[in-house]
């Protein structure tokens, strides 16, 4: 603490709460979707046959609803949040934030209001329309400005490394968002690509493979930087090793792509520069990973009574698993099996859900009682209730996925003596069955968990100090030893 | 030049550039500084006592 502390600016605190209120909402309707499409799987009356309820015009539907809802609501409020606090300052710009909080709901509306009509420009992570990709890019552009605006007017001398990622994700966003969405408007809600075959495809993961990189993990490890530490309240275990972490996954992210296409039309030393920039990707991932837990050490008996830490830590074991189960899938022959699989769907959850969503409710629940100038949430036992349905629930979702992902595979490949096909599609459907009915009920402990979030939070806000349950919690927790 | 060339030349000077990054980051003249950015995290909180003084230790436990 040895910056010279002044009196603290006023922070615009109001786009923040507007923000962390969204992504609660998106949450709750993204990941609604998500149990509705894995209900559908089970039971494929659930469409009603209405063609917009079908799961693939739901299914975009789901993947932009919890990415770029909840995903980028809990990033724009963190971000905000994170820049002022650790600069010292005042937003940049107070219209500009309200400009992005409004132009990004529109974003989402518009996409509630075509994807399930099936106006869709058919590349996945980026199917929404080009009128709904202009104003993407302006909300995008008016963020960039803002957030290193506000930098620029810092009022201490560094830049805390939460910021370095924020910003790292904010950049590559802006061009992997303009790169990939180049296209020729035909009409109002129909546009083509301009780029053809295979390049398109290496354009479409390229952009692909870096929403995950940039938008899904140096957005969220920005988050983790500010709130492990803030929340453990120690600093980072090394702040060295964070800025190696940021300098080599920043460079190593933008070149894996090309795993996403292996055994195609791909050239095939593209696939290996791909394969080997994603296995080497596993070991800033886990210098990050490592840095966050670490952060930690000391102080590990917080663990046990505090459940906002507890999503905070777990989300960084779920990183942990799936930056190496990633760069693992990455390899050819792997891939071979997992690709296509359920395999594939089970990776991307336990990333999604156990570590994208977990870091942004942690840090959800360490924002609201701030914003709303409370002592701490409604209930802590409703947190760590939260807490546990959404492990136990992504553990199940993933297990279910890995099982039938790898028995699919090997279906799949399994030849007779004379090579024909050993089994038929429907036969290793069939036999994935009782691992989708498992997913469903992993999804919905995810989603009951954020309702209970939900209320949680609407408590918050609303209760009186005085009345506080958590009051309660607290007695509680001091009665008994510790 | 060829793909072979191209892909050498640019592993070195990725190795070099992170070699470069780690000296810099560990560098005796960086020690300081890092350590003043770490806290950043905890200088942000308002000094003026407010009711709930105690922030330093109870927000959120």
């Amino acid at each position: 603490m040895s910056e010279a502390t002044q009196t603290h600016p006023e922070y615009n605190y109001d786009i923040v709460r507007k923000f962390a209120i969204m992504a609660v909402i998106w949450g709750i309707v993204g990941m609604g979707v998500g149990v509705l499409l894995a209900a559908q799987l089970i039971w494929p009356a659930l469409n009603f046959d209405t063609p917009w309820l079908t799961f693939s015009r739901l299914r975009p539907l789901h993947t932009n609803a919890v990415i770029f809802a909840f995903g980028g609501c809990s990033l724009f409020a963190t971000s905000y949040y994170v820049v002022q606090r650790t600069s010292q300052v005042r937003l940049f710009s107070d219209k500009l934030a309200n400009f992005t909080f409004w132009g990004w709901q529109a974003v989402i509306v518009g996409a509630v209001a075509t994807l399930p009509f099936g106006i869709t420009g058919g590349k996945e992570y980026a199917e929404l329309e080009w009128p709904i990709d202009i104003l993407i890019t302006l909300v995008w552009v008016a963020y960039l400005i803002n957030f290193f605006g506000t930098m620029i007017i810092r009022r201490v001398s560094h830049i805390y490394v939460a910021n370095w990622f924020f910003g790292a994700f904010i950049v590559t966003v802006a061009v992997l968002h303009i790169g990939n969405s180049l296209a020729v408007p035909v009409s109002l809600t129909k546009s083509y690509s301009i780029y053809g075959g295979a390049v398109d495809a290496m354009m479409q993961w390229w952009y692909g493979h870096n929403a995950v990189g940039f938008f899904l993990t140096a957005g969220f490890l920005g988050m983790m930087y500010y709130f492990v530490p803030k929340q453990a309240e120690r600093p980072v275990y090394s702040y060295r090793l964070s800025v190696i972490h940021f300098w080599a996954l920043v460079s190593l992210y933008i070149w894996a792509g090309p795993h996403h296409l292996h055994y195609t039309a791909l050239p095939d030393w593209t696939q290996s520069v791909g394969m080997v920039m994603s296995v080497v990707l596993f070991v800033p991932s886990w210098g990050g990973m490592i840095n966050g837990i670490m952060t930690l050490s000391g102080a590990w008996h917080k663990l046990r009574s505090d459940p906002i830490l507890r999503f905070l830590i777990v989300s960084l074991s779920f990183y942990g698993m799936s930056t190496f189960e990633g760069p693992m899938m990455a390899i050819k022959t792997v891939n071979a099996l997992s690709h296509y699989t359920d395999w594939t769907i089970g990776h991307v959850h336990s990333g999604a859900l156990g570590w994208v969503a977990m870091v942004s409710i942690g840090s959800i629940y360490h924002l609201i009682p701030v914003l709303f100038n409370k002592q701490s949430m409604y209930s802590i036992k409703l947190v760590n209730v939260h807490f546990w349905l959404a492990t136990i629930g992504v553990v199940i979702y993933i297990v279910a996925m890995w099982i039938s992902g790898v028995m699919q595979g090997l279906m799949w490949r399994a030849v007779n003596a004379d090579g024909t096909l050993t089994y038929s599609f429907v036969e290793s459907l069939e036999a994935s069955m009782p691992y989708y009915f498992m997913r469903f009920v992993g999804g919905v402990f995810v989603v009951v968990g954020m309702v209970i979030m939900a209320y949680n939070v609407y408590k918050t806000i609303t209760m009186k100090e005085s009345t506080a349950d958590s009051a309660a919690d607290e007695n509680n927790a001091q009665a008994q030893p510790a | 030049m060829d793909y072979g060339t191209i892909g050498s030349i640019f592993t070195v000077v990725v190795f070099v550039s992170f070699i470069g990054v780690v000296l810099w980051a560990f560098s005796k003249n960086r020690k300081a500084g890092f350590e003043e950015a770490a806290n950043l995290v905890f200088d942000d909180e308002p000094k003026q006592p407010v009711k709930n003084k105690n922030q330093e230790s109870s927000v959120n436990e």
